[in-house]
C-alpha cells in the first residue's frame, strides 16, 4: 500500500481507521487489487511512473458518511478525491489527479431522490447513473425525459460537474446548465445548499436557481471546492412529435448563411433540437448527411486541403450537397411540420439552390421497432454503442484501448469553421500519431458556439502514449493561439489547458488559488483538478 | 502471474458458488448472475450490431464462437473474473463498488458452461 504524499503511515493509519468507523470495513479499500480497480482504464500514462494512482478507496452511503469521511480526511490531511460513477472514459475516470490521493467513491450513492413530472425536475445522487435515471422514470410510467451524454454509464452529477452535454433540447443539452441546486459537502464537513435550498423548508430548491446573493453553483463544476452529493435538473416533458429534416447547400461558400440561418432558427427556438453538420464531398458516410442511395458509385471523398473551387466541381459531377445540416424538431406533431416548413422557407430565401430532404417523423410513444431505429440519444435513451468507436470490429481490426478527446470551442459562423479545417488539418497532418475520426466539421451540442472534437487514441504502449501527450499539447497550444479554448480536458492535461487560459497573468487561475486557500485551507479536495492545486503544492 | 494472483480469491468463491451447492441455490445464483449481465454487460454485449462488445467478439472469433456471450458454452468462471477485473481493449476493468465479488460469482456462474 502507498501512503498519501507528506502524510506518515501512522495519519494514514488513523485516518483509515475513521474512514471504517464512518463507512464500515468492506467500504474500505486498501488492497493492491482493490486499489488498482481505480485506476484510469484510459490513461495517457498507462504503466508510466506518472501515471495516477489511489493509495486508497472509501466509499461512503450516505451525506452523513461523506461528512465522516472528509472531517477526518481534513483532520489528517489526507488527500482524497471524490468520484462520482468513475466513468468519466476519456477525462480521467476514476483515477485522481495526485498520485497517492484516496478516491472518495460515491458509486453507492445511487439513489434518484425525486421525479417530479408535473414541474418536470429530479433530484438524484452522484452514483446514480443515466441507466439508472431512465430505468427509474420508465419503471413508474413517468412523462419525463431525460438528456444524456452518448455513454450512458456516466453519473448524471459527474456528467453536469465536468460539464458534458447530450442530444436533445438546447436547454437540456449543457447539462451544467440543465441543473437547479446543489448539496455539497465542504472540506470542514459543513454541508451547503446552493439556491433556494440555503433557505430551510425551501419549497422551490428546483424551481429557481439562484436564491439571493452571489449565484456560486459554477464554483462546484471542474473544481475541487467541495463533494457535490445532490443536485437538481430540469427535465423535458415527454413531447407528442418529433421530426427531422436534411437541408443541403450546393457551394462551398455557402456554409457561411448555412449557418448563420441555423444560429437564426436556434436561436429564436424555431429549431428545438440538436442540429448535426455534415458534407458529403468529405465523408461519403457522414451520419445524417446523406440521404440517397448512390453514394458508391460517387468519386472517392475530398480531403480539408481541397480548394473550395474543387470542392464546388465536386458536387457539380457527383450531384450532392457541398454541405448540409439535419434539423431536429421536438413538440405538437402540427408545431413541429410548422417548424421544419418554416425553416425550409428560410433556408430557400437565404441561399440559392438549397435542396431539402424530410427524414423521420414520429409522434410518441415510440414502437418497438422504432425504438430500434432511432437515435437512441436524442430521444434521450442511454447506450453504450458510442464505444464502437476504437472497438475491434470488422472495420478495425487492431482495436484501441482507449482515447482522450480534443475539443475547442470556436465561434458559431461559417468564417471560423473554415479557418479551425484549415488550422486543425494543419496541426494535424504532421502529427506522429493516429487519430479517431476526422477533423471535418464541429459538432452542435452548445446552441451558442461550436465544438470540434477529435479523438485520439490510447494504447498499452508507452512510446505510443508519449506521441499523443505530445500530439495533444501541439494542438492545445495552436488552438490557443487562435483563441480556441477546451471546454473539458483530462487530469494530463488540465494544467497545461489551464495554462492557455491566461488573460491578465493568469488571474483566473490565481483567483481559483485563492479561492481553494479559504474554502479548503489544508487542500484535501481533489487537488490539481482543473489546475486548481492547494498552496503546500502549488508550483512557483 | 500477478492477475492471477489477484483473482485466485475470486475464483475460489465462484467455485463454490457453482460447485457443491443445492440446484435451487444454483438457479438462484444465475438468476442474480443474469440480473448482473443485464445491468453491467448487456449494454455491450447485447445482441445487434448497435452492441460494441458483440461486434467486437465477431470481429475476433469471425463466427468460430458465438458472439454472443450468454450463448458462449466455454467461458469457465475464471475467465469471466479475469475481464471484469483487469478489462480488455476499450473495455475497462470494473470496481467492487460496482460489480461486487459476490456479483461477479454470480454473473461468471451464469456464463459459465452447464
Amino acid at each position: 500500500m502507498s501512503l498519501p504524499p507528506g502524510v506518515t503511515e501512522r495519519d494514514f493509519n488513523l485516518a483509515l481507521r475513521q474512514f471504517e468507523l464512518a463507512v464500515g470495513r468492506e467500504w474500505v479499500f486498501t488492497s493492491d487489487e482493490d486499489v488498482a480497480l481505480y485506476r484510469d482504464a484510459y490513461s495517457p500514462f498507462w504503466n508510466e511512473p506518472e501515471d495516477r494512482v489511489a493509495s486508497a478507496a472509501v466509499a461512503p452511503q450516505s451525506v452523513e458518511e461523506v461528512q465522516a469521511v472528509v472531517r477526518a480526511a481534513n483532520e489528517y490531511r489526507i488527500p482524497i478525491y471524490p468520484i462520482s460513477t468513475g466513468r468519466n472514459l476519456g477525462y480521467g475516470g476514476s483515477a485522481p489527479n495526485l498520485s497517492g490521493s484516496v478516491v472518495l467513491d460515491l458509486k453507492r450513492m445511487n439513489r434518484v431522490l425525486e421525479v417530479d413530472d408535473r414541474n418536470h425536475y429530479a433530484v438524484v445522487e452522484p452514483g446514480v447513473s443515466y441507466f439508472d435515471f431512465y430505468r427509474h422514470i420508465q419503471e413508474r410510467g413517468l412523462k419525463v425525459w431525460i438528456d444524456c451524454p452518448d455513454p450512458g454509464w456516466g453519473s448524471v452529477i459527474g456528467n453536469a460537474l465536468d460539464r458534458g452535454g447530450g442530444y436533445t433540447l438546447g436547454m437540456y443539452r449543457n447539462h451544467f446548465e440543465a441543473h437547479c441546486g446543489i448539496e455539497v459537502v465542504l472540506a470542514n464537513g459543513e454541508v451547503l445548499r446552493t439556491g433556494m435550498g440555503a433557505m430551510p423548508g425551501a419549497k422551490t430548491w428546483q424551481q429557481y436557481r439562484s436564491g439571493v446573493g452571489p449565484y456560486i453553483d459554477g464554483l462546484f463544476s471542474q473544481s475541487n471546492f467541495g463533494v457535490v452529493t445532490k443536485m437538481g435538473f430540469w427535465l423535458m416533458p415527454e413531447p407528442e412529435a418529433f421530426r427531422s429534416g436534411v437541408v443541403g447547400v450546393p457551394r462551398h461558400a455557402d456554409l457561411v448563411p448555412l449557418v448563420d440561418t441555423l444560429n437564426y432558427l436556434e436561436n429564436t427556438g424555431q429549431m428545438t433540437g440538436m442540429p448535426f453538420l455534415g458534407s458529403p464531398v468529405l465523408s461519403a458516410n457522414m451520419a445524417g448527411v446523406d440521404a440517397s442511395p448512390d453514394t458508391v458509385s460517387r468519386e472517392p471523398p475530398l480531403t480539408l486541403t481541397a480548394s473550395p473551387e474543387d470542392f464546388d466541381a465536386y458536387t457539380k459531377r457527383n450531384k450532392v450537397p457541398a454541405w448540409t445540416v439535419e434539423l431536429r424538431f421536438y413538440g405538437a406533431p402540427e408545431v413541429v411540420d410548422a417548424q421544419w416548413a418554416a425553416a425550409k422557407r428560410r433556408y430557400a430565401a437565404a441561399i440559392p439552390g438549397a435542396t431539402f430532404t424530410d427524414l423521420a417523423r414520429y409522434e410518441m410513444p415510440l414502437s418497438e421497432e422504432q425504438l430500434q431505429q432511432v437515435h437512441k440519444v436524442a430521444f434521450g435513451i442511454p447506450n453504450l454503442s458510442i464505444f464502437s468507436l476504437g472497438a475491434r470490429s470488422e472495420m478495425n481490426p487492431t482495436p484501441t484501448s482507449g482515447h482522450v478527446w480534443f475539443s475547442p470551442i470556436v465561434p458559431r459562423t461559417g468564417e471560423a469553421v473554415f479557418e479551425a479545417q484549415r488550422v486543425l488539418s494543419a496541426a494535424v497532418a504532421d502529427l506522429d500519431t493516429p487519430l479517431i475520426g476526422l477533423v471535418a466539421l464541429p459538432s452542435t451540442f452548445w446552441t451558442r458556439a461550436f465544438i470540434f472534437i477529435i479523438g485520439f487514441p490510447i494504447s498499452h504502449d508507452v512510446e505510443a502514449n508519449r506521441k499523443v501527450r505530445a500530439a495533444f499539447e501541439k494542438v492545445v497550444r495552436i488552438s490557443a493561439e487562435h483563441g480556441w479554448g477546451e471546454y473539458r480536458t483530462a487530469p494530463a492535461f488540465q494544467d497545461l489547458v489551464m495554462s492557455t487560459y491566461s488573460h491578465g497573468d493568469h488571474v483566473l487561475r490565481r483567483f481559483n488559488e485563492a479561492l481553494k486557500d479559504a474554502v479548503d485551507p489544508n487542500g484535501i479536495i481533489s487537488a490539481g483538478r482543473y489546475g486548481i492545486w492547494p498552496r503546500h503544492l502549488r508550483k512557483p | 502471474m500477478k492477475t492471477k494472483i489477484r483473482y485466485c480469491g475470486v475464483i475460489a468463491m465462484i467455485l463454490q458458488g457453482v460447485s457443491g451447492i443445492s440446484h435451487a441455490a444454483d438457479q438462484d445464483l444465475r438468476a442474480t448472475g443474469k440480473q448482473v449481465f443485464d445491468r453491467w454487460c448487456v449494454h455491450c454485449h447485447g445482441d445487434g450490431p448497435e452492441y460494441p462488445g458483440t461486434v467486437a467478439l465477431q470481429a475476433l472469433y469471425k463466427g468460430a464462437k458465438p458472439a454472443l456471450l450468454e450463448r458462449r458454452t466455454d467461458l469457465a468462471p475464471a475467465i469471466t473474473g479475469q475481464f471484469v477485473r483487469n478489462g480488455v481493449s476499450i473495455m475497462p476493468f470494473f470496481r467492487k463498488t460496482e460489480i461486487s465479488d459476490a456479483e461477479l460469482a454470480a454473473l461468471a456462474a451464469y456464463l459459465a458452461p452447464r
